[in-house]
């Protein structure tokens, strides 16, 4: 059925760039946001621009590859909850592809926009804060799209308990953003109250973030296993839990 | 004996406490439209779409094409095409892309140009479907249905919304599928369409079936009673048309005059009395049973109650 994913996956990416404002959304803010604060502190911890003199209180361009990631899980709770409003996935689970597939497709095309914009923000750091960016691109990549993936599979689970289209954005919003907020991004988990830790450990946010952090210091991979092995586990669960859970109409 | 493409014994099926479906059983025959009627929330949607295989029966044993379709149901996607109640697809995708897409998840389809040009949608096809109209939608959702040439096609509720133009269109449509040899079971809420177009009717109220059978048995059996109404200033009218056996009851209101009988013959026969006592008629109409009459006689109520 690779057939099918193909062409579901192609027709899905044409729908989603045929809306301007969902790209733009889910592009061009991330990346224009990633510009701006990256001249007030500089685009990542370590590489102080000449604007700002001060050590920066966090690193940008994690900051924007996670939004952008983010932005693709709002994007697919949105559109799961609009096509089952709509009957579109009821319509496509009559046909033979399998229900695998036809989620799937949304997965692929997430990911590739994910890509996308990660490509979208190095030519912006390229452009804007030459020299800035040493991250080793590929490393950086994989450990974006892994956490991406996980907090996709978390955004199954809301797809499925979410009531209405109209409620899915907010929704999503409301979970997923106060999970970055103690993510260990803006300051350092340690400072958290420890219940608040404890729970963090739970959220892919936390893994994702500080599993690019790791990328960017050149830690790497290995030294970071745990959270590679906490996001897979996140994305098991969850996966599991939609399985159980999802709603197609 | 013909060849029986459903066959559903006895479904049953509830949600929570709610039963939607109770002790249905039917045939559908090879190469006849099958009409489930009722009105909304009857459960023929959720009897379809057991038959289908989207939902799972609680209880009852359903048969399509020889297929289980719970055990089944990869083989049996590949041999049927179904059509959806208030169904959209992506609002942005393009007609041809819709038809490109779904010939590409068959074994076996037809042309897809050709299909659309069928269909009445060739200057449709680089439309995005939230730009087409409520016919076109249909159309396309039915061309989605045919593409792989499917032995047994699934319409639901298929022209609520449109209007009286557009699904004239649809129905000669349907009629069209039924002259390619392909079987059709369809619902609607809609008597007149039932009447149109189908071979055979169910109807089913409250999830429990009342009657099958053709139209036109259902109407001789449950509302046979025809009525010849016509005006003539003639004096003596009762007593020149007394003699003949046929008319029932006479029942005249200064010059409108009311004539009950049964059968199909009835109006046969009173225009061959007319004619023959040599009554000058200055109007003349026949009032025939439908299957709405058949549906308030079984039911107490009309069908949009």
């Amino acid at each position: 059925m690779l057939n099918g994913l193909w062409k579901l996956t192609w027709v899905e990416i044409k729908v989603f760039v045929r809306e301007p404002m969902g790209v733009v959304g889910s592009l061009g803010i991330p990346v224009i946001m990633f510009v701006v604060l990256g001249r007030l502190f500089g685009p990542g911890v370590g590489s102080v621009s000449a604007a700002a003199a001060a050590a920066p209180p966090f690193n940008v361009a994690i900051l924007a590859a996670i939004i952008i990631a983010i932005g693709a899980v709002l994007s697919l709770i949105s559109i799961i909850s609009i096509y089952r409003e709509g009957g579109i996935l009821k319509r496509l689970r009559a046909t033979p592809l399998s229900p695998l597939t036809i989620l799937g497709a949304h997965v692929v095309v997430k990911l590739l926009f994910t890509l996308l914009g990660m490509a979208l923000l190095v030519l912006a750091g390229r452009r804007f804060f030459p020299g800035a960016m040493q991250v080793n691109l590929i490393k950086f990549a994989a450990a974006l799209l892994l956490g991406t993936l996980s907090i996709l599979s978390l955004g199954f689970v809301l797809a499925s308990i979410v009531p209405t289209a109209r409620f899915a954005q907010p929704l999503g919003a409301a979970v997923l953003y106060p999970m970055l907020a103690v993510s260990g991004l803006f300051f350092p988990l340690e400072r958290l109250p420890p219940v608040v830790r404890i729970v963090a450990q739970a959220f892919p946010t936390t893994h994702a973030v500080s599993l690019m952090k790791g990328v960017w210091d050149g830690s790497g991979f290995a030294a970071h296993w745990g959270d590679v092995g906490a996001l897979i586990l996140i994305f098991a669960v969850c996966s599991a839990i939609s399985a159980k859970v999802f709603r197609w109409e | 004996m013909p060849t029986s493409v459903i066959s559903v014994d006895r479904l049953g099926k509830r949600y929570g406490s709610t039963i939607a479906v109770d002790d249905v059983s039917l045939e559908v025959y090879q190469g006849e439209i099958f009409g489930l009627i009722g009105p909304n929330g009857a459960g023929k949607t959720t009897t379809m779409e057991c038959v289908q295989g989207l939902r799972k029966p609680d209880r009852g044993v359903i048969s399509v094409l020889s297929l289980d379709p719970q055990r089944d149901s990869s083989e049996l996607r590949q041999r049927i095409g179904v059509q959806h109640q208030e169904a959209h697809l992506q609002k942005r995708i393009k007609v041809w892309e819709a038809v490109d897409l779904w010939s590409s998840l068959y074994r076996k389809t037809v042309d897809p140009e050709a299909l659309l040009t069928r269909l009445g949608l060739e200057s449709k096809r680089n439309a995005w479907f939230m730009t087409l109209s409520g016919g076109q939608k249909q159309r396309l959702f039915i061309a989605l249905a045919l593409i792989h040439q499917p032995e047994v096609v699934f319409l639901d509720e298929l022209t609520t919304g449109l209007d009286p133009q557009a699904r004239r269109a649809i129905w000669g449509l349907i009629t069209d599928i039924r002259a390619q040899g392909t079987t059709v079971f369809l619902t609607t809420h809609l008597m007149e369409e039932a009447e149109r177009l189908c071979d055979r009717v169910a109807i089913i109220e409250h999830g429990r079936m009342l009657e099958m059978g053709t139209p036109a048995d259902l109407v001789q059996k449950h509302c046979p009673e025809r009525r010849v109404v016509f005006t003539s200033e003639g004096p003596g009218l009762a007593e020149r048309l007394k003699e003949v056996p046929a008319i029932q009851s006479i029942a005249s209101d200064g010059s409108t005059h009311t004539l009950r009988g049964e059968g199909d013959d009835f109006v046969t026969d009173v225009i061959s009395a007319i004619a023959s006592v040599g009554i000058r008629v200055r109007g003349f109409r026949t009032e025939i049973p439908t299957l709405e009459d058949v549906f308030l006689k079984l039911t107490g109520h009309g069908i949009r109650d």
